[in-house]
């Protein structure tokens, strides 16, 4: 009873939390122009205020409870009713306070990166909505709701991919991004439909119902579960559906780090821990998941290793670190997966803000082999960026190194191979992050002397939130210290409740004694040291610098164009579709569709001119006409 | 049995004087050109059939005619208020009302 009371408080604060942001959209988007650069405070004001929603939320939610409830019914036909409800649980709660928390951050950063730009209004107006359809996505208590915020965050990236839209290769970028999702989607809504035919509804408890009934592996289940991660692959990037990720960084740096590295790109492995019950009644699928994410993960990192554009390398680690998630999932470990998340959009999202720095402090250069020696000029970004490199490469006691280790640990148990390809994909990692990081910040300037006179910190607006982000980088793993620590594991035991049906579905797994987990803490310590060491031989001692692109030879030039993926989808895909729309132009609508258009607007026009000739003018004729044609009418009336 | 007054008449007389005076109008539509005349002899057609909707309404007891008629009325005012102020307009500027000149308005 009490619990239920304190429930009933929550309704209202739930509601409000995805309102800020809209409100913050309407009133941007519509003053945008009057408000000039108050429009970055408002729109940063309306996150902090849903922000605090959400913390009030996370500390009055009874433990072990969670807050359903239906806002309005939508559809309803035969006994199936939609309604548009929300859901706050433990998952929920840390998805919402990542994205406000995290947005928040990065709307205060916006505020210094995009001072300079003429759409400085327009920015936030796409940053606030895109926020408001991500919170939708994460509160919806059903996958319909779910769906409309999937659907709404891609639209915001595909706006922020073409912010700067007078540019063509940045719209290519952001319709790439967009078609590459729709991919997806479709794979979510037939994935819907099958629910909504099998399972009659949508929304999570009727669903985790309806499947009782069905046996593991079940057919149905196993089909509906690969619909629906093939949404995950297009919303996060998998293979075969990931070549849009690296393109997405046409877009404003905040806008990578956001969307393209802290929330929405997450949004998949949301949604498959969202529908855990699901997934572990079908294994097959949970198979097909991981090796996805294992195979992303190493694909992504070694493409990683030859990238000379800062946002490109960070855009394939996100990439290959999502890759890592799924293969987190993919054996069950769902906590472990979302623990993944929540530290790597702190890691990240500092990685890309402090890139955005660099570049900002470089006056828009992006390619590494033009930077160098810029820890003596920007300090901050500098320790910041050191503190997310180590946190990403899962070096103690950084975020990284819990819970990657997670994810390894949980490999090793279960499947020994995919540790050994998941260890080989993280020691990658290391080395590209660092390769990256001394790139940029040790050895000599190498740039031009004018960006050397430029050479400057960023504001306070960009720095505070750097430096926020880099103390959750360095601690958020100790929300997650595993049983060898001899501390109970926060993170998971907050979001049991949601996981506890599937892992007795799953089973117990397999736990290694506490001597192996120290040991194959060492060897992941071991692996990442080193990779440093590597890249430090390489990069600051031996003072190598990457050749000119066209100077790339043998295995080396496959890597550095990305593999030629996307030629090869150009060759398989656009080509022949380019092909089929030119044929289908010449004979359906030159031969077939213009035929009749044009036909119909010749009779009507020939009709007109020669009707036209009755209008003389004559006002007398008119109502001879007019009293000829009463008596015809008449006439007619009488006769029949 | 006592009739009401209007129908101590019979009732073919309103026939044929209404007939009459909506034929008058007729003519007079077509074969006057001056753009006042026809707006009256609209006016006339129009309470010709008045008086046919009123005598009707008495002879068979019901007021639904009468209602009609008023309803005729407020849109011939409103009819005859637009049509004159017109006719004003195109005076003023022109100098004429003759039908036949008013012939601008074709293809």
């Amino acid at each position: 009873m009490d619990n239920f009371l304190a429930l009933t408080k929550l309704i209202t604060p739930a509601s409000l939390v995805a309102l800020f942001p809209l409100l913050g959209f309407f009133v941007t988007s519509l003053f945008g122009k009057s408000l000039k650069h108050a429009s970055g405070w408002i729109a940063s004001g309306m996150i902090l205020l849903s922000f605090v929603c959400s913390l009030f939320l996370f500390l009055n939610l009874p433990t072990g409870a969670s807050l359903n409830f239906n806002l309005l019914e939508w559809m309803k036909w035969g006994n199936i009713t939609l309604s548009f409800g929300i859901l706050i649980d433990p998952l929920s709660l840390v998805m919402l306070l990542v994205i406000t928390g995290i947005g928040f951050l990065i709307h205060l950063y916006s505020i210094g990166y995009m001072h300079h730009d003429e759409g400085f209004s327009r920015f936030f107006a796409y940053l606030n909505l895109f926020i408001f359809f991500m919170l939708i996505l994460v509160l919806g208590n059903s996958y319909l709701v779910m769906f409309i915020g999937w659907e709404g965050v891609g639209l915001c990236s595909y706006l922020l991919i073409g912010f700067w839209f007078k540019n063509d290769a940045y719209n290519d970028a952001a319709k790439k991004a967009f078609i590459m999702n729709r991919i997806g989607d479709l794979g979510f809504l037939l994935g819907m439909f099958f629910m909504l035919f099998y399972f009659g509804g949508l929304d999570f408890l009727t669903v985790n119902e309806a499947i009782k009934a069905y046996p593991i592996n079940n057919i149905i289940i196993v089909a509906v579960t690969l619909l629906l991660f093939v949404g995950a692959m297009g919303k996060s990037a998998q293979i075969p559906l990931y070549t849009w990720l690296p393109d997405a960084m046409a877009g404003p740096t905040p806008v990578s780090a956001l969307i393209h590295a802290a929330t929405m790109v997450t949004a998949g492995i949301y949604m498959i821990c969202r529908s855990n019950l699901l997934f572990a009644m079908a294994p097959h699928t949970l198979d097909v998941v991981m090796w996805v994410g294992v195979a992303t993960s190493i694909f992504a990192a070694i493409i990683g290793i030859k990238q000379n554009d800062i946002k490109k390398v960070l855009a394939y680690s996100t990439v290959s670190q999502l890759g890592l998630m799924f293969a987190a999932l993919g054996m069950g470990a769902f906590e472990s997966g979302m623990f993944h998340v929540v530290t790597h959009a702190f890691f990240k999202a500092l990685l890309f803000l402090g890139a955005g720095s660099v570049i900002h402090a470089m006056s828009g250069e992006q390619d590494i082999r033009n930077m160098g020696g810029l820890s003596k000029y920007v300090k901050v970004t500098w320790a910041t960026f050191l503190i997310a490199t180590l946190a990403i490469s899962g070096i103690f006691p950084f975020a990284g190194f819990f819970s990657k280790d997670e994810i390894l640990a949980a490999a090793f148990n279960s499947h020994k191979e995919v540790w050994l390809l998941l260890s080989i994909s993280s020691m990658i990692t290391g080395f590209y992050m660092f390769r990256l990081f001394f790139l940029t910040f040790y050895t000599d300037f190498r740039g031009t002397e004018d960006q050397k006179k430029h050479l400057h910190e960023s504001p306070w607006t960009m720095t505070l939130p750097l430096a926020v982000l880099a103390i959750f980088a360095g601690i958020a793993g100790f929300w997650g210290m595993p049983a060898v620590f001899g501390q109970t594991h926060l993170f998971s035991t907050y979001l049991s409740p949601v996981f506890e049906e599937s892992k007795s579905i799953l089973g117990a797994q397999h736990q290694a004694d506490h001597s192996t987990e120290w040991l194959l803490m060492g060897v992941a310590t071991l692996a990442a040291l080193i990779s440093i060491a590597l890249a430090y031989h390489f990069y600051v001692k031996s003072k190598l610098v990457p050749e000119p692109d066209s100077e790339t030879k043998g295995f080396a030039k496959w890597v550095a164009n990305k593999f030629y993926i996307n030629e090869l989808y150009d060759i398989v895909i656009v080509k022949p579709m380019m092909v089929i729309s030119d044929i289908l132009f010449v004979l359906i609508d030159k031969l077939v569709v213009d035929l009749v258009v044009m036909a119909t607007a010749w009779i009507v026009g020939f009709t007109g001119r020669t009707l036209r000739l009755v209008q003389t003018g004559n006002a007398g004729f008119y109502l001879f006409a007019m009293v000829i044609g009463m008596m015809i009418l008449m006439f007619i009336q009488l006769v029949y | 049995m006592n009739l009401p007054i209007e129908q101590t008449n019979p009732q073919n007389w309103y026939l044929v004087l209404s007939t009459i005076l909506f034929s008058i109008g007729v003519m007079g539509v077509l074969m006057r050109r001056n753009a006042l005349i026809i707006l009256m002899c609209i006016e006339l057609m129009l309470n010709s059939v008045n008086l046919l909707l009123v005598s009707f309404s008495a002879y068979a007891g019901n007021t639904e005619g009468q209602v009609f008629v008023f309803f005729i009325m407020v849109v011939a005012a409103a009819e005859v208020a637009v049509g004159l102020a017109l006719l004003v307009s195109i005076y003023r500027n022109i100098g004429t009302t003759d039908i036949d000149i008013l012939s601008k308005l074709k293809w």
